[in-house]
């Protein structure tokens, strides 16, 4: 099998573990999107003040720390990395800003809906996936033949 | 405890987008151009990195169902809500569109910032942008419908 898929399974198990350990461990769906969302929300809002409140801030903003660590991780134990990014600066505004606004008004992303709920086989998550594959697969091919 | 976990889960989570290389949106992109499969060179990874991530997640999922509380304190999440409605089309769709014009999703452009350089910074300053609009148009609706 090639090299890559087998990264990608290894990759994916780890990534499901993640999510499986916070629900688990926590009760808490690892979606990004979401977890990135609720924080931006208390920011603008004020940060809440209750116990559980100031327990969910501080979870996502360490949720976030961690993943924003985690190439120091990855290139201490060997890893080599080289992120390509083909899309021009205007282009990339445009997909953050969707990208952004769409997965909260979606509730959720490839990692909630995709990764946590589709497992669960929530109809929401499922139809989720469907059509935000649908149409990032759809842009994709419009990209290249226009 | 809590707070801990967090961390350790961002840190694995994005170590496992790092692995499968699905923090590079090239890799991503190769999966969602489909014009690819008659000319043979379609990358298919992401439904590898899919399938390991849903079926640890759906393993979790099944540990979880019988449990009232956390490990670590907290409810667990309750059953997924069954309606599909427009704000959850609509929003997965513009989140497509934004995927397909990048391939950046929102734990993949975390896990890619301390390597991927200025355009990922960008994707995700208008990212964080496009949430925080969202929050406020959001609240806008809420109050006119009150």
């Amino acid at each position: 099998m090639n090299p890559d898929w087998i990264l990608g399974l290894l990759g994916g198990a780890l990534i499901g573990a993640a999510s499986g350990l916070l629900l688990l461990g926590s009760g808490r769906i690892a979606g990004i999107s979401g977890i990135a969302g609720g924080l931006i929300e208390d920011l603008m809002r004020g940060l809440p003040g209750g116990r559980a409140g100031r327990l969910l801030t501080a979870e996502n903003a360490l949720f976030l720390l961690g993943m924003i660590l985690a190439p120091a991780l990855y290139l201490g134990l060997g890893g080599v990395k080289e992120i390509v990014v083909e899309a021009d600066a205007p282009t990339l505004i445009v997909a953050g800003l969707l990208v952004g606004f769409g997965a909260r008004l979606g509730s959720g992303c490839t990692s909630g809906h995709g990764v946590c709920g589709a497992a669960r086989l929530s109809r929401r998550s499922l139809t989720a996936m469907g059509v935000f594959m649908g149409a990032a697969i759809a842009t994709v091919a419009l990209g290249r033949l226009l | 405890m809590r707070r801990v976990l967090a961390f350790v889960v961002g840190l694995a989570f994005g170590l496992g987008l790092l692995v499968s290389d699905m923090a590079n949106p090239a890799r991503v992109l190769a999966f969602l151009d489909v014009l690819a499969i008659p000319a043979g060179t379609w990358d298919p990874t992401l439904m590898f990195v899919m399938a390991g991530a849903m079926s640890v997640s759906a393993a979790a999922w099944l540990l979880a169902r019988p449990r009232r509380a956390a490990v670590f304190g907290g409810a667990m999440p309750g059953p997924a809500r069954p309606q599909i409605d427009a704000r959850l089309v609509g929003g997965s769709a513009l989140f497509g569109i934004g995927w397909g014009l990048s391939g950046i999703c929102p734990g993949g452009g975390l896990a890619a910032l301390a390597i991927g350089g200025a355009p990922v910074a960008v994707f995700l300053a208008a990212m964080v942008a496009g949430m925080a609009l969202f929050a406020l148009v959001d609240r806008r609706f809420a109050q006119a419908r009150a």
